[in-house]
């Protein structure tokens, strides 16, 4: 018997391992996709300057932009410069690349881990409250709610919170980071305006753990362990919490690591309705542009963060269950 | 069988109620999601399949019996509230809100229906090449999977659009595209379950050879769970479709689609007109609901015991 802690690390390791050709395969479409498309960076950079351009001036000019050449071959270019750190020039935003990500990611990361938080407790909570009593009132209303927010599209209900908080209750800022007129990033401002995007990005990621959590704890409630801790006489909320809840979290635990990809893309739609000042943001904008080098690094930013989801999922899983080994994962 | 306390014998089928014939409640499964009863479970079929129905009806019928031009304004009837000649109001220039979201929605489940198609016949043929070949091909089918996981969907699809804007072409694809990789995993499970079974081995020794034993026995097996995966999956492709739209990568802003259409309303929310954004969203979510309130009853039906999730 090792200690947990050499488990983990060993797993940590191989996804480590396996998360490189996975990079590469990923980077590698981009590069194929882009070569297919009938776009050309080239004149996008120059814009109206390039249609009196001669030809010579056109290949210079691609030749510095790391655009010729076959798409292996500008593949290739692109990941020895991004192993040096340089991810190249944004088109449109007329930026380093690594500086746009430098300046945006703190805000993302804000807004994704309050949003997260909130979705994971109230989404427990709530779950705990519904399975408590399988078809009563608490758990008809909880239950056809999370249904109903699991096919809103989190843009549509960000636009209906902006109307209700922002526009008839006037309690909340409706988009930005500051109020209008000053320019000074204060705490008190930031917790302000976070509330309603967080709010609403976790609104969005709730019903999932709601009815992970509800499902896990009913199912729970009727197994052999809870059976025989009534038996015993221990109080209701002991049952519940004590040993309902922590089997049936372990579900719940899996869950955190999958729903990355959706936290990801909720992001990307709450962003840009509040003008959050964060990656998700450039992300829209960037498409919008055409902006291959800034798409491609936030690309491979977001393959890494859901990579690194899935490994936290899976080191949790086997520390919450000792029946989990992390050498067979 | 031990029921818990606070359990619930009061959602309990009444026998004999005149609705429908008596059974006996054993059928049910004792645990019972939301503790629908039989009639209740039953009146929950009418009404999503009444609305599947109206929604189809709608998209079919309206366009030819109330042509629209899409570039037609009336600015002395705009941003009207709901009433009786417009139901859902008038947006921005005058149009009526109601016929843009008959018309958005054919275009957004137009996208889905054949996305969906699209995204299954990959997931399909990717799930049973994997299952039916086995070994090295497996292996390396599912690292390919493993890749499309790695990347958000929606953040692939904004890439694949941004490369081919703009049109509806472009959007199929990039649904079609990166959302095949769930129904891969059920077909490829359901093909390894299915390679066990003994008339499998019967057609082998029968001398069958590999593509017609993928052919005439695995892809028929697999057929009803990549057909409900399929029908799940158009809500999903419309969601994308409208989420793209939104962000204005999708469908080009002239057309009504949903996502354009909330997109478009978001300079009249500001100044408090919630009308044209509230109705083209509720035409997202009261399909996908009933969708999901079939399959679930399906699911159900085939699968009694195991709980109607709906997976989105």
């Amino acid at each position: 018997m090792t200690a947990p802690w050499a488990g983990m690390a060993r797993l940590a390791g191989r996804r480590l391992l396996a998360a490189v050709p996975v990079l590469a395969l990923v980077t590698l479409g981009m590069f194929a996709v882009a070569a297919a498309s009938p776009f050309d960076p080239v004149r996008q950079y120059i814009g109206s300057d390039g249609l009196g351009a001669s030809q010579e001036t056109l290949d210079t000019l691609r030749e510095n932009l790391g655009t010729s050449g076959t798409f292996v071959e500008q593949w290739w270019a692109w990941l020895r410069s991004a192993a040096g750190g340089d991810l190249g020039q944004s088109l449109a935003l007329r930026q380093p690349v690594g500086q746009v990500i430098g300046e945006r990611l703190g805000w993302s990361v804000l807004l994704c881990s309050v949003a997260f938080v909130v979705a994971i407790l109230l989404g427990t909570a709530l779950g705990v409250l519904a399975a408590r009593r399988p078809g009563g009132v608490l758990d008809r209303v909880v239950t056809s709610v999370s249904y109903t927010l699991q096919a809103a599209p989190p843009f549509w209900l960000a636009l209906l919170a902006i109307w209700l908080f922002a526009l008839r209750l006037d309690v909340l800022p409706a988009g930005g980071l500051t109020d209008t007129g000053s320019d000074t990033v204060t705490a008190g401002s930031v917790i302000r305006h976070l509330a309603l995007p967080a709010g609403v990005l976790a609104i969005s990621q709730l019903p999932w753990f709601v009815l992970y959590v509800r499902q896990g704890v009913s199912d729970a409630l009727h197994e052999d362990p809870v059976r025989g801790a009534r038996a015993r006489g221990l109080r209701e909320r002991t049952v519940l919490l004590g040993h309902a809840l922590r089997s049936g979290l372990l579900p719940v635990l899996t869950l955190i690591g999958t729903r990355v990809p959706e936290l990801i893309t909720g992001a990307l739609l709450v962003e840009t309705v509040f003008s959050w000042p964060g990656i998700a943001s450039a992300t829209v904008r960037a498409a919008t542009a055409t902006d291959f080098p800034l798409l491609a690094a936030l690309t491979v930013l977001s393959a890494l963060a859901v990579l690194a989801g899935n490994l936290l999922a899976d080191l949790l899983y086997g520390l919450a269950d000792p029946r989990v080994d992390h050498d067979e994962m | 069988m031990g029921k818990p306390e606070g359990g619930d014998a009061t959602v309990e089928t009444a026998p004999g109620n005149g609705t429908a014939a008596p059974r006996p409640a054993v059928d049910r499964p004792w645990h019972a999601p939301g503790g629908d009863g039989r009639r209740t479970r039953a009146v929950r079929v009418a009404v999503s399949g009444a609305l599947i129905g109206a929604t189809v009806l709608a998209v079919l019928l309206v366009p030819p019996l109330f042509p629209l031009d899409q570039q037609a304004v009336d600015l002395t009837a705009k941003l009207e509230p709901p009433s009786w000649a417009h139901p859902f109001g008038t947006d921005e220039v005058g149009r009526d809100v109601l016929l843009r979201c008959v018309y958005g929605m054919r275009v957004s489940l137009l996208v889905g229906v054949v996305a969906a198609l699209v995204a299954s016949g990959i997931g399909l043929a990717v799930g049973c090449a994997a299952g039916a070949l086995g070994g090295r091909a497996d292996r390396l089918t599912m690292r390919l999977v493993d890749t499309f996981t790695a990347v958000p969907h929606l953040l692939m699809g904004i890439f694949i659009v941004a490369m081919f804007r703009p049109g509806i072409w472009p959007v199929i694809a990039s649904v079609g595209l990166t959302h095949w990789v769930s129904t891969a995993r059920i077909v490829r499970a359901e093909v390894l379950s299915l390679r066990a079974r003994p008339f499998v081995d019967a057609a082998i020794s029968g001398g069958a050879s590999r593509l017609r034993v993928a052919a005439r026995h695995l892809v028929p097996g697999v057929l009803p769970q990549a057909g409900l995966a399929a029908v799940l999956m158009v809500p999903h492709a419309i969601w994308h479709e409208s989420a793209l739209s939104f962000l204005g990568l999708g469908i080009p802003a002239h057309e009504a689609s949903l996502g354009t259409m909330i997109n478009g309303a978001r300079g009249s929310l500001v100044t408090g007109e919630w009308w044209p954004t509230l109705f083209p969203g509720l035409f997202i979510v009261v399909p996908t609901l009933a969708l999901a309130g079939l399959a679930g009853a399906w699911r159900e039906r085939i699968n009694p015991r195991r709980r109607s999730e709906l997976v989105l």
